[in-house]
């Protein structure tokens, strides 16, 4: 009877929060970035709960058509079958190919990534690197980082299966920064100094290059609606796409929405 | 002429390797805890234990956690521990040794043993889509319960089938029914034993990472609801240690969790000797 | 009359109980064995793993979960009965009272500290003295093997416990050694309690999800070699889960159908072999 007494108490409460709460899921590569602003808006408004899931970005477009999260989020442009849901780009994130500090390794061709990571190339020798097997890290399937690196850079071609599967961009940071013979992708507003990005025909991506299109390996940072929103998630939205929400996406490395520079 | 080992010699022998070898082991288990900790007892500080996570974790406490961890796991012991224990109670005193009897230990065993991310992949899909829970302590809590339910089942049958035959008789023969006799004798001399199963499944409950991760989620505020979603202790470590957010916040994180995890087992060993000491 | 409420209540809540257990076992097998007749044996058992193009062949996993396994048992099972052995028969009542409760505290942390622990220090070992990527069949192996250690020893040191003491005074009586005692007589007669207990460890590994995520490395390709990256059924799961519809849901669930059918088949083996009701 007790425990009875204990369930309905808690239901109560709940259904007065889930009102103000607003849930986000999806790219794990954006969760970073939208777990750091939602904590500044937090800060502003205390009545408000906002919940940042990870998952990967086909996880945030299912999310959102189950409507168990208000927002999704996505790094890499919606398929055909799921452009049924609004889309709100709130940045632009350049993807980065990555290799260990010590590699002699600093520029790298298209070509010369596809053969790695399909398993084309084996040897850092025939790169001009160390005699060593090269050990390739991909994202999981259902990453939006790799969709948008199979995209841009792998083509008809396929992630070899030799490759390691990690299922976060930190992840794949974390096990390059210590493996010398490791290459990997993940956002450029990851890396650290711990590993270093290599020149993409001959192009570094750095934050100019990136917003001026020359550093071509860019993928839109979406925010994914299922209705017209309203209230607090109207609300949340305008403020990352405002001046303050967006200075603090550049600051972590990414190109705000408002300063794309359009083709 | 053969050499032969004596067996006096080979005893020594193998004296020597068995005792290396329990050495190593015993030497592996406290490395791993004492790394652990070296490294995180550093940070911990009252503050730490009571400060709202920031910046991702870089930043801050782990309060959020603790609670969420509290939160999840209480939901799950209150609702687990009376099915569990209930259903032990019918089986042995209701259906003792009978072929339904047999079969529900023996499912129940199955399901103690069945991988956690099942029970993550059932939750996820059960719980937070189909029932629309969403990520919440209470989607974390009830698949958490789900998962321990056996455990509680199999500890408190154990329990209840030691009490010894005799206890009964006499409370029978001196007019007591069959409810009486459970509630007045059976239940508080097995209750050790039961509360060592709960204690065991509730250690297990706050190790949990792969059922949890799926259903209640990794958000980072201080739940406010049973609706609210949560980050534990033990995803909170995984993802710092993952993501290579802050190492030296990770192992603080570990290290209040093996202490956790290690005052709970403490507590069940303790009550499972009083238990022993009472009928052997 | 109190009597007869009292145990329609209790049937009421072992009904709901079982219920539940119910429930998820056969929500995970309806979901899950259908797809297998979908896409049809061959495929479901090929090794081509690629569900977002419609294969769904799990024999890599299965074989990296056999692997991994196999590699812990090599592991836990010599350093189990070593400590089970030790403490039964080789310790005094004080040393087994300290050191039993100690070893049995390594089942308490949780894997993800395991995994940790094996990131941190045992995969960049491997990778530098053994080579390959360091996340390896042999870590995992090692890992899991410490993690299985506790269950192998605690249930190998109760089944020898359990040998009467006539067994080893007889011994004793015509002349053997303690160790010819443990290697001819004890060993033999606690067989079946032993085996129940590798069996049980070898189900906590192959169930195993987190640690072996983390040290495994995940690579899809069968290993050729312990230093090879590995996959297994378990990090599938872990890995897949949350953006999988449709099909790919429903192969998860075959494969954790497999999974389960498996926990099962070891169970009933551990009760044949220890004969227990």
């Amino acid at each position: 009877m007790r425990y009875l007494a204990i369930l309905c108490m808690i239901s109560l409460l709940a259904c007065n929060q889930r009102e103000g709460g607003i849930i986000i899921a999806g790219s794990t590569s954006i969760q970073l970035f939208i777990e750091k602003v939602a904590e500044y808006y937090m800060e502003k408004h205390p009545e408000i709960q906002i919940n940042v899931q990870g998952g990967g970005s086909t996880a945030g477009v299912q999310a959102t058509y189950n409507k168990i999260c208000d927002i999704g989020i996505s790094s890499r442009n919606l398929k055909e079958h799921e452009k049924r849901l609004t889309t709100i780009l709130i940045a632009v994130d350049g993807i980065a190919v990555i290799i260990h500090k010590n590699n002699r390794v600093n520029n790298l061709s298209t070509e010369d990534i596809r053969s790695i990571f399909s398993g084309k190339i084996e040897n850092w020798q025939d790169l001009g690197g160390r005699d060593e097997k090269i050990i390739p890290v991909t994202r999981e399937e259902g990453s939006g980082t790799r969709g948008s690196f199979e995209d841009m850079i792998m083509g008809e071609a396929e992630i070899s299966d030799a490759c390691l599967v990690q299922d976060s961009n930190g992840a794949v940071r974390e096990i390059i920064a210590t493996t010398p013979q490791g290459i990997g992708y993940i956002s450029v507003g990851l890396v650290d100094e711990r590993e270093k990005a290599v020149a993409i025909n001959g192009v570094l991506p750095t934050l100019e290059n990136i917003a001026s299109r020359k550093y071509r390996f860019s993928r839109p940072f979406l925010f994914l609606l299922l209705t017209e929103p309203q209230g607090n998630v109207r609300k949340f939205i305008d403020y990352v796409l405002s001046k303050e929400g967006q200075d603090i996406l550049k600051k972590d490395g990414l190109i705000p929405a408002t300063e794309i520079y359009n083709d | 002429m053969t050499f032969r080992i004596g067996p006096r010699t080979n005893q020594i022998i193998a004296y020597s390797i068995l005792l290396l070898m329990t050495l190593i082991t015993v030497i592996v288990l406290f490395f791993i805890i004492g790394y652990v900790f070296k490294n995180g007892i550093g940070q911990l500080s009252l503050e730490f234990l009571t400060d709202k996570t920031r910046e991702m974790g870089k930043e801050g406490g782990i309060f959020p956690s603790i609670l969420g961890t509290f939160f999840v796991t209480i939901f799950a012991v209150v609702i687990a521990t009376p099915l569990g224990v209930g259903s032990a109670v019918y089986l042995v005193e209701y259906t003792r040794g009978g072929l339904i009897h047999r079969i529900i230990s023996f499912g129940a065993d199955c399901l103690a043993g069945v991988p956690s991310i099942i029970y993550g992949l059932f939750g996820f899909i059960f719980f937070v889509i189909t029932l629309n829970l969403g990520w919440s302590i209470i989607s974390g809590g009830l698949t958490l319960a789900v998962m321990i339910i056996p455990t509680i089942i199999r500890t408190t049958e154990e329990a209840i089938k030691a009490v010894p035959h005799s206890f009964r008789e006499i409370s029978y023969s001196l007019g007591g029914g069959k409810l009486d006799t459970i509630l007045k004798v059976v239940l508080p001399t097995s209750l050790p034993g039961i509360l060592t199963g709960v204690i065991l499944g509730i250690g297990r409950a706050v190790g949990e990472t792969a059922a949890v991760i799926f259903t209640a989620g990794s958000s980072l505020g201080i739940p406010t609801s049973a609706f609210s979603s949560t980050r534990t202790l033990a995803v909170h470590f995984y993802i710092l240690a993952r993501e290579g957010i802050s190492m030296p916040k990770a192992y603080a994180t570990a290290t209040v969790l093996i202490i956790i995890i290690l005052l709970v087992n403490f507590i069940a060993y303790r009550l499972m000797h009083r238990f022993m000491e009472r009928y052997y | 009359m109190k009597d007869k409420i009292a145990e329609k209540l209790l049937l009421f809540i072992a009904f709901s109980a079982i219920l539940s257990l119910l429930l998820i076992t056969f929500f995970i097998f309806q979901q899950g064995i259908p797809l297998i007749f979908k896409v049809g044996l061959g495929n479901f058992f090929s090794t081509h793993w690629a569900p977002t193009r419609g294969h769904f062949g799990i024999l890599s996993m299965i074989i990296g979960s056999l692997m991994v396994t196999a590699g812990a048992l090599v592991v836990g099972i010599p350093f189990g009965l070593a400590c089970a052995i030790f403490l039964a028969e080789f310790s005094s009542p004080v040393v087994q009272k300290t050191l039993k409760p100690i070893i049995e505290l390594l089942a308490g942390i949780p894997s993800v500290v395991y995994g940790f622990i094996g990131i941190v220090i045992l995969v960049p070992f491997i990778r530098e003295h053994f080579g390959g990527p360091g996340f390896s069949v042999l870590a995992a192996s090692i890992i899991l093997g410490i993690m299985i250690l506790p269950t192998i020893v605690s249930i190998s040191y109760d089944a020898l416990v359990a040998v009467p003491n006539t067994y080893r005074e007889g011994s004793y009586a015509v002349g053997a050694t303690k160790w010819q005692t443990v290697r001819m007589l004890l060993m033999p007669a606690a067989r079946s309690g032993i085996v129940a207990g590798i069996i049980l460890g070898m189900g906590r590994a192959i169930g195993e999800t987190m640690a072996v995520i983390m040290i495994a490395g995940n690579a899809l390709k069968i290993p050729h070699s312990m230093l090879d990256s590995v996959r297994t059924l378990t990090s599938t799961l872990a890995l897949e889960l949350g953006y999988a519809t449709g099909d790919h849901r429903a192969a998860l669930f075959a494969c954790g159908s497999f999974l389960f059918l498996i926990i099962i088949l070891l169970n009933i083996i551990a009760i044949k072999i220890t004969g227990r009701k």
